[in-house]
């Protein structure tokens, strides 16, 4: 659906070119939502605006739904941007429109007749749950209710990609469930190819599929979301995934507990899919001399599966501490001593 | 002391008067708010990371409307004399005064027009350029909608001047309370006439802050 090749993008300012995105290659399926984290100034805003042609590589194609992209102009590449949607960090909407009028704009634009238009923005009001909302102004909505617009106004011409340009980090946490789910409720019944871009872990492991982690205008580490969860490869990754995985206060909590505990070891396990779910502790105490005990412990939902970790202590002979850590380790659990007791 | 009050003053005249006011300050508006829109759109398109971003042409009305808007308009009118002979034929009566008037506000509301197209979210912009509107969509239904209620004040504002304009144009010999309150009120030293012409164009300034005020602020959903 999406083929990025080789794209580069060079700003020269006077202190000399800068890459914001720099070789990257992406090939993103039909009805795949595919996630780009990245801290600001990754380069990411930069990719997602190629997409629609909003910013032209320097090199490279981009291809979108059989469209090259970066090449078309004009009205061709008008034509292309009605399938190509797009919703926004600050939703962009326009104040002097009503949320109808709003959600109708992309019909004017595609030039649909005012019945046809009022039909299809009274279907979509009620896709994305905004009924008695309609005669309403933008400034009269929350948060989550202009994002909604944003997200019908999207729809509006049935597109094929919707791109998501931080579209919840406006968001508090709870909208931003709501909004994701919406996301998700639109990819499964509509079979829309999402790409969103974003600052939060917790975005990515909620609904994409797939995710690139993105640093200095390249691309460093791309894969399903539950691969790169179990098995984060670079340090910004695994910086990311501890902010969904480890809650804050972890490491304090971990540092108090050596404090604490003199003997024994304290473990943390790794749980990915299907062994999230095995009795790993109830087998350990069963067959083992020693004494655990659970200390923190997190499992977090992806598309694919879950994920989760736990923290234990487990104390005995150190024989048998071994014996145990051995054990789990061929339960395909993840496995790692954080002290040595 | 002993004469009655307002003796001097020869109403018909004074009513004939108002509506050569009147009469000048709304073509002037119309024809500045159309001329000034024009101005202002093509100043903001033309700017820095805009729709039709050329720094020739944007130097080129910016030096242009600065030059206009600098210029004291009373000698502006005079600088326009020969202009306004070719266009309306004479240097007398209120016809003579709109020449005047609109080259030297238009480029006044031009810049106010400016100033509210910028005041426009970027991303709102970006929006409908991710929609695929073309830039006459753009131009007409996202500026000029979201820019209404700076452009309503601006021209609230522009109006004004423009009525405080015509009493300039009326020493010259334009007509117009202006016109009247100098020769009869100063010159024949009738201070009620001079009195009830200015209480006559506050009247009118009034009436249309008053308009503008209201129109801004039923059209303003902010």
């Amino acid at each position: 659906m999406i083929s990025i090749k080789n794209v580069r993008k060079i700003y020269s300012s006077r202190q000399g070119n800068v890459h914001a995105v720099d070789n990257v290659n992406v090939e993103i399926n039909e009805g795949e939502i595919f996630g780009v984290i990245g801290y600001s100034g990754a380069g990411k805003s930069t990719l997602i605006r190629m997409l629609n042609g909003l910013e032209l590589p320097t090199e490279g194609s981009v291809t979108v739904a059989g469209r090259v992209v970066s090449k078309i102009r004009g009205g061709e590449l008008r034509k292309a941007r009605q399938e190509i949607s797009m919703i926004f960090q600050h939703f962009n909407l326009l104040w002097s429109r009503t949320v109808r009028e709003n959600i109708s704009f992309p019909l004017e634009i595609a030039g649909v007749t005012r019945k046809e238009r009022t039909k299809r923005v009274d279907e979509l009001i009620k896709l994305v749950g905004l009924e008695g909302r309609e005669d309403s102004y933008p400034s009269q909505l929350s948060g989550g209710q202009k994002q909604r617009v944003g997200i019908a106004r999207a729809l509006a011409n049935n597109p094929k990609v919707l791109l998501c340009d931080e579209a919840t980090s406006a968001l508090d946490p709870q909208t931003t469930d709501s909004i994701l789910e919406l996301l998700v409720d639109i990819n499964k019944r509509l079979g829309l190819t999402i790409v969103l871009i974003t600052h939060e872990m917790h975005v990515i492991r909620k609904i994409c599929h797939r995710v690139a982690v993105m640093e200095n205008g390249r691309i460093v580490e791309m894969g399903s979301v539950l691969e790169v969860f179990k098995n984060p490869q670079q340090p910004i990754t695994k910086r990311f995934v501890q902010q969904v995985t480890e809650p804050e206060e972890t490491k304090e909590t971990v540092e108090q507990l050596i404090e604490q505990y003199h003997s024994g070891e304290i473990v943390q396990l790794t749980f990915v899919g299907g062994s999230a779910e095995q009795p790993v502790i109830t087998n350990l105490i069963r067959h083992f001399d020693v004494t655990v005990n659970i200390l923190q412990g997190k499992i977090s939902q992806t598309q694919s599966g879950s994920y989760g970790t736990l923290f234990i202590h487990l104390d005995g002979s150190k024989d048998e501490i071994a014996k145990a850590i051995e054990f789990i380790g061929t339960q395909q659990v993840g496995v790692e001593v954080i002290r040595n007791g | 002391m002993d004469k009655p009050y307002f003796q001097d003053i020869d109403w018909p005249g004074m009513w004939a008067a108002t509506t050569e006011t009147l009469y000048m300050t709304a073509i002037s508006v119309v024809a500045t708010f159309i001329l000034g829109l024009l101005l202002g759109l093509l100043l903001f398109l033309t700017g820095k990371d805009n729709l039709w971003e050329n720094k020739p042409v944007n130097t080129i009305i910016s030096a242009f409307v600065n030059i206009f808007r600098s210029i004291p308009f009373i000698i502006l009118i005079v600088l326009l004399i020969p202009l306004t002979t070719i266009l309306v034929g004479s240097m007398i009566g209120e016809n003579a005064a709109l020449p005047a008037l609109i080259v030297g506000a238009a480029p006044f509301y031009a810049r106010m027009v400016e100033i509210g197209l910028r005041e426009i979210d970027k991303g709102v912009i970006e929006a409908a350029k991710s929609m695929g509107a073309s830039t006459s969509t753009i131009i007409f239904k996202v500026l000029l909608p979201e820019s209404m209620p700076a452009l309503v004040s601006g021209i609230t504002v522009t109006a004004i001047a423009l009525v405080g304009y015509t009493a300039m144009a009326g020493v010259i010999g334009a007509g117009g309370l202006g016109n009247l309150a100098y020769l009869e009120g100063y010159q024949r030293s009738q201070n009620d006439v001079t009195l009830i012409a200015t209480i006559i164009i506050l009247i009118i300034v009034f009436i249309i802050q008053f308009l503008g005020d209201i129109i801004t602020s039923k059209i303003d959903k902010r």
